[in-house]
């Protein structure tokens, strides 16, 4: 996927959201940390445009303290920052309408620690789920997308990654054989 | 950010002191604690991170604050909590700590928290025991988890570490914390002083690197924090200095030293208070204060240490 597709795509998520939920009253974008941020982000500013509105309810979440591979793995993942200071005080997420933002989704087990994790900040009226990459084979939970940028079907162990450009605005998405190929890739820049 | 991401795990399986961690550890838990910060400060204050560990508290000394701090943090984190405390357990009737320890671990213990009056206690547990030690004070040595939290509330106030002025006062021979805090402020890089009578002055401190002085106006004038500590009358087996209220006249901190002062200042103080002793009410209670603050990152701190030390796999 190179940048002009990654341009439209992103341009036609924003109106989708713009269509569902219009000025975003009692919505929020909630992009999740690491990766889902550089995502949202950009939604978020190209959101803040279409809609005319600077103020719009966005937050980030961390979940590492919820991840069902803590212990599993060989290294822990280092925490990042949630900032959920919406105007709602101390149940910043009672009875909105959340939509998650992460880049890919692969299995569902991000998706999965982030819902528990969210669940520990209020209850929200409803959760909807948006990503760039939708792996839709590669499910591990039932868990499904309501905002899918595009749908890759690979092997289980074929890799994607979302490489965004640090001007904040363009990027691509590769997929690679595997893991490795993908580590091999990101050492030589 | 980017250097952070580098180290993900301790270098080490136990915190037995400052002393056995690098900058980078520290670094580690203090980022890690931030998070921890956060979620205390929820609605809804736990994470289900430690569900499957169960944690002993096994303190063979007195203590409120470290108690209850670890036991909330480790609460807080969904681990499974025993306490033991010596005065009414075996230990009374001679048990070894090799034993009782051992005889806890059976029953599937995963870390130990252990508060002992024995200076080296927890590492003899490390090297015999097949469980994570967390050294939460050990007689006269180390106290890492405080020194961490007084750290971490330094630099949440200044900002850094780096090149800050901190002076501590009062018992320098008896004090844990004393010791570990020089540890760790040194390897954050901070310039480090002790005052006190010279009797309560360990000879050679200065191999640490610390200045040494005598004179707390003069310290007060060149600090940018001063970390009050306890007079600990209850391991000083001979006279270090003639009387409480003497020493109080000479070395205890109250508001007019500081109504001198013509610059911020911040007072730390790891607790218990002897208020009119090595502090008196109008400066603990002050603006300066950040005693309070300091309590409540205590918890974040352990929080952190706990997940940190956890999340190396089993042996």
């Amino acid at each position: 996927m190179d940048e002009y597709r990654l341009d439209l795509t992103l341009s036609r998520l924003c109106h989708q959201l713009v269509e569902d939920y219009d000025r975003f009253q009692n919505a929020c974008l909630i992009g999740l940390q690491p990766r889902g941020v550089h995502l949202s982000d950009r939604l978020y500013r190209r959101l803040q445009k279409i809609t005319n509105n600077s103020v719009l309810p966005y937050g980030k979440l961390d979940f590492t303290f919820y991840r069902d591979d803590y212990r599993r793995r060989q290294l822990p993942i280092p925490a990042q920052p949630t900032m959920l200071d919406l105007q709602g005080g101390a149940h910043p997420i009672d009875g909105r309408h959340i939509i998650l933002i992460d880049d890919v989704l692969y299995t569902g087990r991000t998706v999965a620690a982030a819902l528990r994790t969210l669940y520990d900040y209020g209850r929200p009226a409803r959760v909807a789920l948006l990503t760039l990459i939708d792996r839709r084979f590669n499910r591990e939970l039932p868990i499904q997308c309501d905002y899918v940028g595009m749908q890759v079907d690979a092997l289980d162990e074929a890799y994607v990654r979302v490489l965004w450009e640090d001007d904040g605005l363009s990027g691509r998405v590769v997929l690679y054989a595997n893991r490795e190929a993908a580590m091999h890739a990101a050492q030589k820049g | 950010m980017d250097k952070l991401m580098a180290q993900q795990q301790l270098s080490t399986r136990h915190l037995l002191g400052i002393k056995n961690l690098t900058r980078e550890d520290i670094e580690l838990i203090f980022h890690t604690a931030q998070s921890f910060k956060h979620i205390i400060n929820r609605p809804v204050k736990k994470t289900p991170s430690l569900r499957d560990i169960t944690i002993a508290n096994l303190f063979f000394e007195h203590s409120t604050r470290t108690r209850i701090s670890f036991e909330l943090a480790e609460k807080r984190l969904s681990a499974d909590v025993i306490n033991f405390s010596a005065a009414s357990s075996s230990v009374k009737k001679g048990e070894t700590l090799l034993d009782t320890v051992n005889n806890i671990l059976s029953m599937k213990v995963d870390m130990v928290v252990i508060r002992h009056p024995a200076p080296g206690a927890p590492h003899f547990l490390a090297r015999h025991i097949n469980a994570h030690i967390i050294n939460a004070g050990d007689g006269t040595h180390e106290h890492p988890t405080q020194a961490l939290l007084d750290a971490f509330s330094i630099r949440e106030k200044l900002g850094t570490l780096q090149g800050k002025r901190i002076a501590i006062f009062g018992d320098i021979l008896h004090s844990r914390v004393a010791l570990s805090n020089i540890l760790c402020l040194r390897k954050l890089g901070a310039q480090v002083r002790v005052c006190g009578p010279p009797t309560l002055i360990p000879k050679h401190i200065d191999a640490l690197g610390v200045e040494v002085s005598y004179d707390v106006r003069a310290s007060l004038r060149w600090c940018d924090v001063a970390n009050v500590l306890r007079i600990q009358l209850e391991r000083q087996h001979i006279k270090y200095f003639p009387s409480l209220r003497e020493y109080s006249q000479y070395f205890g901190i109250h508001k007019a030293l500081l109504d001198e002062l013509d610059k911020p200042i911040l007072i730390m103080h790891p607790g218990p208070i002897n208020r009119g002793v090595e502090i008196t009410s109008d400066v603990a209670d002050s603006e300066h204060s950040i005693i309070l603050d300091q309590v409540e990152n205590g918890v974040a701190i352990r929080m952190a240490v706990l997940y940190l030390l956890a999340s190396h796999r089993r042996l």
